[in-house]
């Protein structure tokens, strides 16, 4: 800190800023009041700032984390690499040699998955437009369930598996059983922010995994791309249906979907927990709605995770949806087996985050959270798949450092 | 072995960036996010000079490949450059909270940090993925040094980013432009060494890289204010008068 006050001055010729800025400290005991009226006048300000850049980081590392989990499975477990079964909305398998054919089955696959996602979408917002809550909260509570026990099922069995681990069927039934109704209690009823908030990773990982397994080469990437314009579509055009939802919860003064939306701060646990004790759970209905959709139809979950909300001062929020399209592109990335591309992907995916919550500061309303993110993961990955590698390679392999 | 040869190596190529990051900017949001802006800047200097390799006829010429791939990362050092000015202005918000912007050697630091754990990354990690499969030791019927040699020199690149970005940055700050010709030749010497390595030069190329970075540490060290404490509070104490004054 010293050090920089005297380097400043020395270099005040360039910049009077930093020279202004740093001498500040030094000139306390001389002009303590116009220090003192200085700092009032941003303190309001610099918060603001602060809390913005400490809220990145809320949000990288539950990003990071539920990339990890994915890529570590994807890497260990090979259950997930091996492509037999398909979803039912991907119905064209991609089993031509020939690369036309090929591309015109990932694009069919992807625009029907992405009319089951429209449909769906539509359809809950319908739900909650004319407060059908009984519904949507059913609905979502049966989609978590059938998720936080089905796949955890089998990515449990799979792990198992792969390391060759013994286990009878009761105490199989008693961890799934646990897992399971813990996690039902914590997301959709109170309990430790952490624990939500590493089941919502979680729930988002499994996803993902189901995404990378069941869904065809070449389908994968084109609904990354399409997946994020739909995005952009949806949260920003005046009809989107997103956006309708973020205008309908501001108008009814509920929370949007607390439950599909990772959230970086505790005051959204204690109005979950205040408003299922006592009201008519209409938000926390929605809470659920989220993480269930999810599982549904894989497909909805899309939609209303989206979107990354910055509601004023509670905390920066993102969307499960978004957690889990990040993590399908780092897997699938690093489904091929090279480190650098995975690398690559991953922080252009942490960069794109980074200037969508810039944008996020700037405009103050929902944004999309995938287009930019996901344009600069597909970008570095397609480049450094097809430029970098062979140059980065014959470069560690001659041992040659740039 | 497997396990024990990819721990060694991957600690000694990554141990000091580890706990220098651990240290001094894991706590602090604002360095977090310099240090992933610096790493997407190196990442867009390898794209670059990929492409240009790419395009280059022969593919033989590793050298040329290489003084392309330096040219490159320096000028996207001095993008970085322009982009960290640009957002000072807004770092210099946070300064009742965190050290970043009191600094401008932090900055640089940070940003020295992030390009070189990229780079030290992209070096080795597939080696490392490598090692830790099922037993490679000597890879391809290679000599059995190979990842060792290569995580030292790893960890020699990760910190020669950080003594070259302090330079550099100080250079453009001070106008000076003996600075960043310091830089740019060094690290072209330091990257055309590495090439001895192919003809198992290693020992010969790894004293080299190690004087330099010996010398290049301790010249960012003097660069950086590495002086007495009590020279120090003199120079305070000329700042305070001057701005009473």
């Amino acid at each position: 800190m010293r050090d920089s006050s005297s380097r400043s001055s020395s270099s005040s010729s360039n910049s009077k800023s930093p020279t202004r800025r740093e001498t500040i400290p030094l000139m306390a005991a001389a002009a303590p009041r116009e220090t003192s009226r200085r700092d009032s006048l941003t303190a309001q300000e610099e918060e603001t700032l602060k809390y913005g850049a400490e809220h990145v980081i809320k949000l990288f590392v539950p990003v990071s984390m539920c990339m990890l989990v994915v890529v570590a499975t994807i890497n260990s477990v090979s259950f997930y690499n091996v492509k037999d079964v398909y979803l039912v909305y991907t119905p064209f398998h991609e089993t031509s040699p020939e690369p036309s054919t090929k591309v015109l089955n990932a694009v069919a696959n992807s625009l029907i998955l992405m009319s089951v996602v429209i449909v769906m979408t539509v359809f809950l917002i319908a739900l909650y437009k004319y407060r059908c809550y009984k519904l949507i909260h059913g609905w979502l509570i049966m989609s978590s369930l059938l998720l936080l026990s089905m796949f955890t099922c089998l990515y449990i069995e799979e792990i198992l598996h792969t390391y060759n681990v013994p286990m009878d069927y009761i105490t199989f039934f008693i961890i799934i059983w646990n897992i399971g109704m813990l996690g039902m209690v914590c997301i959709h009823w109170k309990g430790p922010l952490r624990l939500q908030q590493s089941y919502l990773i979680f729930i988002a990982a499994l996803m993902a995994l189901v995404f990378i397994k069941y869904m065809p080469e070449w389908t994968t990437w084109v609904v990354l791309f399409v997946i994020s314009i739909w995005d952009l579509i949806a949260v920003l055009t005046p009809r989107g249906p997103l956006r309708i939802l973020v205008e309908l919860a501001e108008e009814r003064n509920e929370q949007i979907f607390p439950a599909l939306i990772y959230s970086s701060t505790v005051v959204y646990l204690m109005n979950r927990s205040d408003s299922v004790d006592s009201t008519t759970d209409s938000q926390n209905g929605f809470t659920r709605t989220w993480v269930e959709e999810h599982q549904q139809p894989q497909t909805e979950e899309v939609r209303v995770s989206r979107r990354l909300m910055d509601e004023e001062d509670k905390g920066v929020k993102l969307g499960l949806g978004d957690f889990i399209f990040y993590s399908v592109l780092v897997g699938k990335a690093s489904s091929y087996g090279d480190w650098n591309t995975t690398l690559a992907c991953f922080v252009a995916i942490l960069i794109g985050l980074c200037l969508t919550l810039l944008l996020l500061a700037i405009f103050r309303r929902a944004l999309p959270a995938l287009p930019i993110s996901i344009t600069f993961g597909l970008v570095f990955y397609f480049a450094t798949r097809g430029l970098v590698k062979p140059f980065a390679d014959m470069l560690a392999s001659q041992q040659v450092f740039i | 072995m497997t396990l024990l040869e990819f721990t060694g190596c991957a600690l000694t190529a990554f141990g000091p960036a580890l706990s220098m990051f651990i240290v001094t900017i894991m706590n602090d949001p604002v360095r977090v996010i310099i240090l992933i802006a610096s790493s997407f800047f190196w990442l867009l200097s390898l794209l670059f000079s990929s492409i240009v390799w790419f395009v280059f006829p022969s593919k033989q010429q590793v050298w040329f490949g290489v003084i392309v791939s330096v040219l490159v990362q320096e000028l996207f050092r001095y993008f970085l450059y322009l982009l960290l000015r640009k957002a000072e202005r807004g770092l210099k918000r946070f300064v009742g909270h965190s050290l970043v912007s009191n600094n401008k050697h932090m900055l640089s630091y940070v940003s020295g940090l992030g390009f070189g754990v990229m780079s030290g990354l992209f070096a080795l990690i597939n080696i490392l993925a490598e090692v830790g499969g099922p037993g490679t030791m000597g890879l391809r019927g290679g000599y059995s040094a190979f990842c060792i040699v290569s995580s030292i020199f790893t960890a020699f690149i990760i910190l020669l980013h950080i003594f070259w970005e302090i330079l550099f940055f100080h250079g453009l700050n001070t106008d000076n432009k003996n600075f960043i010709l310091y830089v740019v030749i060094s690290h072209l010497v330091v990257s055309e060494i590495t090439l001895l390595n192919q003809y198992y030069f290693n020992t010969l190329a790894l004293c080299i890289v190690f004087v330099i970075t010996l010398s290049s540490g301790y010249y960012a060290f003097k660069t950086a204010g590495g002086h007495l404490p009590i020279i120090d509070r003199l120079k305070n104490q000329n700042t305070t008068t001057e701005a009473e004054n």
